[in-house]
Formats: C-alpha cells, structure tokens, sequence
C-alpha cells in the first residue's frame, strides 16, 4: 500500500510548486526572478559579475542541501541570485497543477532535476464529477521533459491522462530512469507497461495505484511482465493490483526469482494464494506485500487440495520475518486469515479494506497488531470492530473505514459508538476517513478532545442532510469543536446537515486547514464567505450541490492567488459571477465546465478555477469554456 | 450581501456552547431544509422538470402505507443515486464480486445521464470512451476526438466532405448493426441511433458513402 507516499495524499508543505515562487498580486505582470525574464519565460538575463558568479557558486553548494520544498521557495525570493543557484540545485520539481505552469517554463527554470512529481485533475474527478476528456495530458510534459532532462530517474502522476506513446517517450529518453508512480491516472495499457519494463533497464520502481487502465481487447493484451531484462534486475518495487488483466504467473515468479532487491509486491486478483505462496517463497526479504485472490483457488477445491494450500501459506508467513505492511485480500475466506499471524506484531500497515470480514473474524488478527500505524478497513467490521481495534491498536496515526454498500441508503455497519471507541483508544491519531450513517455531535466533538494529534478529519455521513441521529440537530457543533479543538488540522472534509453555523466555526478557528471539502452544506452565501474570509492558508476548496452563489465567489476575490484552486459544482453561480471574477483576477484561469449542450447559458454549472502563469489552456475540450 | 455588524458582533463574541443569535431569516431556513430551495441544487437523473421525493422518501414515512413507502423508496433509490455521491472511487466500487452488479447498475444509471459509447481507432490497441451528450454537434464531436487520439500523430481526422488527402474517417455503428459514416444524419438521429465509434483509414470509408447511395 503506498500512499505511505504522504506528499501525494496529504496537503504538501507551504502550498508549494513552481507557481509559488512567482510574487503573487493583482497588480503584478509576469513576477519570478530576472527582470529580463521574456514573456515565455525564457532566461534573457545577462551573465553575473565574477564575484557574483563565485557567490552563486558558494550558495548553489549550500543550497543543494536543502531539500524541503517550502524552504526552497523561500530561498529563490531572497534576490535574484539566490533564485538562480536555488533553480539550478533543485532536483525535485513539485507541480501541484499541470495547468498552473507550462512544460518549457518550468523546464527552463529548473535545468537539473532528476525527480518530477505531477498533479492534473481536480480530486471530484474520482467521483465522476469531471467529463471524460478533461485533460491533464501528460504528453506536452514528457516532451518537454524529454528534451530538458536527460538524468531524469523519477516521475510520479497523479490523475493525469498517459497515453502508451508517453510511456514509449519515457522509455526512450531516460537511459538512467529508475521510478515510475502512477496514482489514479488513465489512458494507458499493458503495451505502455510493457515498454518500460523492457526499455528501462535500471528500474526500481514500477508502482500503478489505482490505475484505470485501459480496456484492451482480449487479443490485444501484452505480456508485460515477460518484457523486464532476463538478467538480474534492481526491482524494489513492483505494484500492479490495479491491473485487470492476467499476468503471466510463470513470468512473475522468475521475475521475483531474480529481483533480489525486491521489497515491495502489490499483485492483482488473479494471483491465487498457492501462486502467492511460491512468490513469497522467492521473496523472503519482502516487506510490503500486496495478496491477490486470499480464498481457496477454485481449481484447487475442486482437488481437495485446500487443506495442503492453507499450510503452505502459514509456512510462507512464518518465513516472512520482514514484512511490515499487508494489503489485498480479495476474496478473503475468513479460514485463511490466521495464517498472517506471524507477521501481525511486526505491522505498521495492514489494508484490508476490500476484504468483508466481520468483527469475530478481525478480532484475532487485530489483537496481535500492536505496532499497527496504518489501518484501512470495511466497515463490516462494525462497531465492535472497531473496539477492538482501539483496544489493540494504541499508536494507531491513520484509520480509514469504507463502507461496502456505497449508497446514500445503505445501513451502514459503523457509527458514532465506533468512533467515540477510536477516539478513546488511539489517542496519536492523526488521520482519519470514516464513513457511516449515523453520527453524533458528541462523537465528534469527544474525538476533537481526546485526538489532539489530528492532521486530517474526513467525516462522510453518508445520507445526505442527514442530522446528529440522537439529539435531530445539524452537525454543527462536532465538526466546530474539531476545528476548535484540534489545532493541527490542516485537511477537512464534512458532511451531513449543516448550517452556515459550522462554516462560521471553520471561518473562526480553521486557521491551519488548507484544504476543505463541502458537499450538501450550508444555508446561504455567508456559509462559504466565513470560509473565504477566515481561512488564511486555504489552498484547496472542493465544494459540491451547496447553496452558494456569485457573491460568495466573489467575497473570495483576495484569497484566490494564494490558493491551488476552487471548485465548485451544482450551487448557485451564474456566468455573471464567473465573468466578475476572471476580470478581477487575471491570473486565475476560470473554466466553467458544461454537463449538457441544452443546459442554458446563465446558470454555471460546474466551475474550476485555479491561479496560473500559463494563461488558458490550449488544450480545453468542446464543453469547456474558460471565461 | 453583507453580514450586519449585529451579526458579526454576536457570532464572533460567543463561544461555541452559549447560543448564537443568527438572523431569524437563517433560522427559518434551517427550519425549512427538508422541502426548500436546495431542491434546485440537487443533482437529479430524471429530466428538467420531474421531481422527486428523494429526501422525503428517506424520512419518515407514514406507518400504514407500507405499499407505497417501498415503492417510493425503490424508485427513490433508483433516482437518488446522485452522481458520486458517497465520495468512493469505482476502483472500490468495482472490486467486490458481490456488489458489482450493484456498481454496474449504478454505472449504467450513470451513464443513462449520459449517451456514452466506445470509440475505437484500427492500429490502436484499445478503446476509449466518450459522452455524446455534452457535444452540440459533429463540428464539437470532432474537435475532441482529434484531441484525444491526437497521440498517435496521424493528423487530422478526414471530413465527410471527403478529405484532402487526409488519412482518417469516422464512422458508428448505428442500431442496427450497421456501419456509417458520421456526419450524414441530423445530431440528434445521430446521437439516438449511434451504440459505437469507428475510426477507420479513409480508403475503407469510401466504400460506405457510395453504399449508402
């Protein structure tokens, strides 16, 4: 499970990226060092004096030291050398937003990175919300890439449309290229795969989380995993879960067999746990492991062979004296479970969130997890699970419960019960998604008392408008006290009724979160003005279906150059509103996203707007009009 | 709109236990939730203009009309699967055996807001898809997918006219198995009749224009 990678899945540090460098203001041109910087961005400064060209030296040999984003930002605003020997030693270049910088700038600014990290759709497209064909194209980036960074040896996309033929790019122009991350990205296929792993020699890192690969024809799939050199490679980490098609097991196994820096294993459904066990045995040395299919082969019941398979698998853990993080467990059969007892007092992860297993069935394995960090879980477990968990589970940093009916009427397994029981146990908590049906304010607010530790609060209620089941009333007072109380907090996502009550709360005492989801909140515009107005570090707003309109956007107009973006679909903005802003703010690109052609011209009704030195994109589909 | 100074006063004087007074207009709106104006935010798969009795469905219903309380909540549930709501990504959705007909149904409701069909390129390997409904017609249609299959490098996509030298056409597969070329009918008989794109060199469209003749 590597979201472990945090600067992908938390906030990042001081709203960082290429964009923040360039001075940010209403009034201000072009902004960034060099004062004979064109309009394309290119260095037309001329060369520094000999003692300034000795100093940036000295500074780009202190500087490399730096490595912290935030920092680095500072440092490039100090003057206009300092900006320079800090874009010639950064070697990691942080793109929160594709759009918000175009390729050849921010290649020419920063001419020696060897790690670039990507960021392209807005997180409402995992729900559907963004039409298909966007953008976040990831080709003008691998050719600029291609072209300015040969010592490139990281890349890792978030929800960016690849397609193989970037891939194949990637393939070709990076001879030292070691790590490839793929998080929710799209529009790439088993060929695309099957050129990096055949091109890319010294690969470390093939990571595909949550992928959506595309649909290939059955005699169009490629067997990529055949393709990595025959000899021994320098694999470390090799995640396909998200892969639906078949790999060739035979290719697998010889693959691991001679992968011996492997420590990181994610394979999909299709392996079965008789082709897990021979994997494991291969990599003993394996710290995280992803399983397949966790249930008795079908082929093999058939056999009678279940029982040998069961004790194979308990051997193969036992022999696994490394691994500290557990994930997969598809189409668990609850027999199977003991099995991973062995390795249960070494976990810091364990996700077993698509496994339904219930309470009786997760409480023997829980209770040997006593240095568990990490736990994502069904909420089948229910309550009562989740007791156990606290019980156990005392240096517990981040708990996410998915539901396994993910409808608005579903019967929700969990409840408040279980989260007043988390928030008794695990007082170091710092992350937390909970999704349920019932709630109470003084769950809530008994969790803002007891986690002072808290960073994230995902809270989702999963009936809409729905009220404290107890007392009737909104939700206000909860999600208050969690902003009051808990001074960490930095991500917020609410739910259930609320009034603009708890917007005020937020406004008031949200002072650290940067990033906030609204869906089905609120009363009237003064709800999302409190959030504007009070909110000094807000960099990511996502708000869906909440009765806000123009004069709320537009109380927002002093804070939007200090934020990543703003998102809003199904409230009550008019193109008027929109217009207003774009002419305000004419950084911000503002696109208002149409749903359907019959829909009239007045009413908006999805927008995205986000600060940008690249100006409109070029690439905007048919039913994107950016104002 | 501007909040009074009263307003600001009160709210920001009060700890979060002693009793904020909020103007009495909030209140009745508070009060008025379940059947108010949210109604126009809220996303809906019926047409403009039907209404439904989501929320009310939900809340309680009364006692003796057992008959109806299913019936609204079955058409209720199949109407009140708002678009991506509860926030789960379909990699979730999609990976339970058991629930994925559950998912699948969910998508086709979906998709049922939307007219989405698969478009395939011959020499690509795989398929795309795309929502016919959000184009106002063949000149929006063809824009996006020149963009989208932009990444093979094979140049504009040939117009019905019957192109320059251009290299590629566009064709669907209507209701009835047959293979068309794009661009002939009205939009809206195109976008009724049209279950699949077909992007093929345009030597073997030509072939379809004389046919259809």
């Amino acid at each position: 499970m590597s979201e472990e990678r945090s600067d992908m899945s938390e906030d990042e540090d001081g709203g960082g990226g290429v964009e923040q460098k360039e001075r940010w203001g209403p009034s201000q041109g072009g902004g960034g060092c060099g004062s004979a910087k064109s309009r394309g961005g290119v260095w037309t400064d001329p060369p520094p004096p000999f003692s300034d060209q000795v100093l940036e030296n000295v500074l780009e040999n202190v500087l490399q030291f730096l490595v912290c984003r935030r920092d680095r930002n500072a440092a490039s605003l100090v003057c206009r050398s300092w900006c320079r020997a800090e874009a010639q030693t950064r070697g990691e270049l942080f793109i929160g937003n594709c759009y918000a910088v175009s390729p050849r700038r921010a290649t020419d600014r920063f001419r020696r990175v060897r790690s670039v990290v990507l960021k392209g759709k807005p997180r409402f497209a995992d729900f559907s919300l963004v039409p298909l064909g966007w953008g976040a194209h990831f080709s003008p980036w691998a050719s600029a890439m291609a072209a300015a960074y040969p010592w490139l040896e990281r890349i890792c996309l978030k929800r960016m449309s690849i397609a193989d033929d970037d891939l194949s790019l990637l393939a070709f122009s990076f001879p030292f290229f070691k790590d490839l991350t793929l998080i929710c990205c799209d529009g790439f296929g088993t060929h695309g795969l099957a050129v990096i792993a055949e091109k890319c020699r010294h690969l470390r890192v093939l990571d595909l989380i949550e992928a959506y690969l595309e649909e290939e024809e059955e005699d169009q799939v490629v067997d990529w995993v055949s393709k990595f050199p025959q000899t021994t490679t320098s694999l470390e980490t090799l995640g396909f879960d998200c892969v639906v098609s078949t790999v060739n097991f035979e290719a697998l196994e010889a693959l691991v067999a001679r992968s011996p820096a492997l420590r990181q294993l994610r394979v999909n459904h299709h392996v079965t746990v008789d082709q897990l066990f021979r994997l494991m045995v291969r990599a003993p040395q394996l710290t995280h492991l992803g399983t397949g299919s966790f249930g008795p082969p079908a082929a093999l019941a058939l056999q009678g062979d279940v029982m040998e398979h069961e004790a194979d698998l308990v051997s193969a853990f036992a022999a696994s004296k490394s691994i500290i993080s557990l994930s997969g467990f598809r189409d668990v059969a609850s027999q199977y479970l003991p099995a991973i007892y062995p390795v249960c007092a070494n976990l810091t992860t364990l996700n077993c969130s698509f496994a339904e297993i219930t309470a009786d069935e997760l409480k023997p394995v829980i209770h040997h997890c006593h240095n568990l960090q990490k736990f994502w879980v069904l909420d089948t477990v229910r309550d009562e699970g989740l007791q156990a968990v606290a019980a156990t589970c005392k240096d517990l940093q981040e708990l996410r419960v998915f539901p396994l009916n993910a409808t608005e009427d579903s019967e929700g397994f969990v409840s408040d019960v279980g989260l007043a029981a988390i928030s008794q146990g695990c007082r170091r908590l710092r992350s937390i998604l909970y999704f349920c049906q019932q709630m109470t304010n003084k769950a809530v607010i008994t969790m803002s008392k007891n986690c002072q530790e808290l960073v994230v609060f995902r809270l989702c209620i999963m009936g809409r408008h729905l009220p404290d089941h107890l007392t009737k009333e909104p939700m206000d007072e909860g999600f208050g006290a969690i902003v009051m109380n808990c001074k960490k907090l930095t991500r917020l996502a609410v739910s259930g009724l609320l009034t603009d009550k708890a917007f005020a709360y937020i406004g008031k005492y949200g002072k650290s979160i940067r990033t906030l989801s609204v869906a089905f909140a609120g009363d009237s515009d003064v709800g999302l003005r409190y959030v504007l107005e009070g909110c000094p570090k807000l960099q990511k707003l996502e708000i869906r279906d909440s009765p806000f309109g123009d004069p709320a956007l537009l109380s927002g107009i002093h804070q939007y150059y200090n934020m990543r973006f703003l998102w809003m679909n199904s409230c009550k903005l008019s193109i008027r509103g929109c217009n207003d802003v774009a002419q305000r703010l004419p950084r911000l690109v503002v696109e208002v996203i149409r749903d359907r052609p019959e829909a009239d011209d007045e009413t908006v009704e999805k927008l995205y707007m986000y600060r940008s030195l690249a100006g409109p994109r070029n690439d905007a589909p048919p039913f994107v009009k950016i104002l | 709109m501007t909040l009074t100074a009263n307003t600001d006063r009160l709210l920001f004087s009060a700890t979060p236990h002693s009793s904020v007074e909020f103007p009495a207009r909030l209140r009745e709106m508070e009060d008025v939730k379940g059947s108010d104006g949210l109604g126009d935010t809220e996303l809906r798969l019926g047409l403009p203009g039907t209404s439904t009795a989501t929320r009310s469905a939900k809340r309680a219903l009364p006692e003796g009309d057992e008959e109806s309380h299913d019936e609204l909540r079955r058409t209720s549930a199949a109407k009140a699967q708002v678009v991506g709501w509860p926030p789960i990504r379909s990699y979730r959705k999609n990976s339970f055996p058991a629930r994925k007909a559950e998912a699948e149904a969910e998508a086709e409701a979906e998709a049922a807001a939307g007219l989405y069909v698969k478009v395939s390129m011959d020499g690509a390997p795989y398929l795309r898809k795309i929502d016919l409904s959000v184009y106002k017609g063949y000149k929006e249609l063809r824009e996006s997918l020149n963009h989208m299959f932009q990444c093979f490098s094979l140049g504009e996509l040939s117009r019905r006219e019957g192109g320059s030298g251009s290299e590629y056409a566009i064709t669907y597969e209507d209701k009835d198995g047959d293979l068309m070329l794009v661009g002939d009918v009205p939009w809206e008989m195109f976008i009724s009749s049209c279950k699949r794109l077909r992007i093929m060199k345009g030597y073997e469209a030509r072939g379809l224009e004389s046919r259809k003749h």
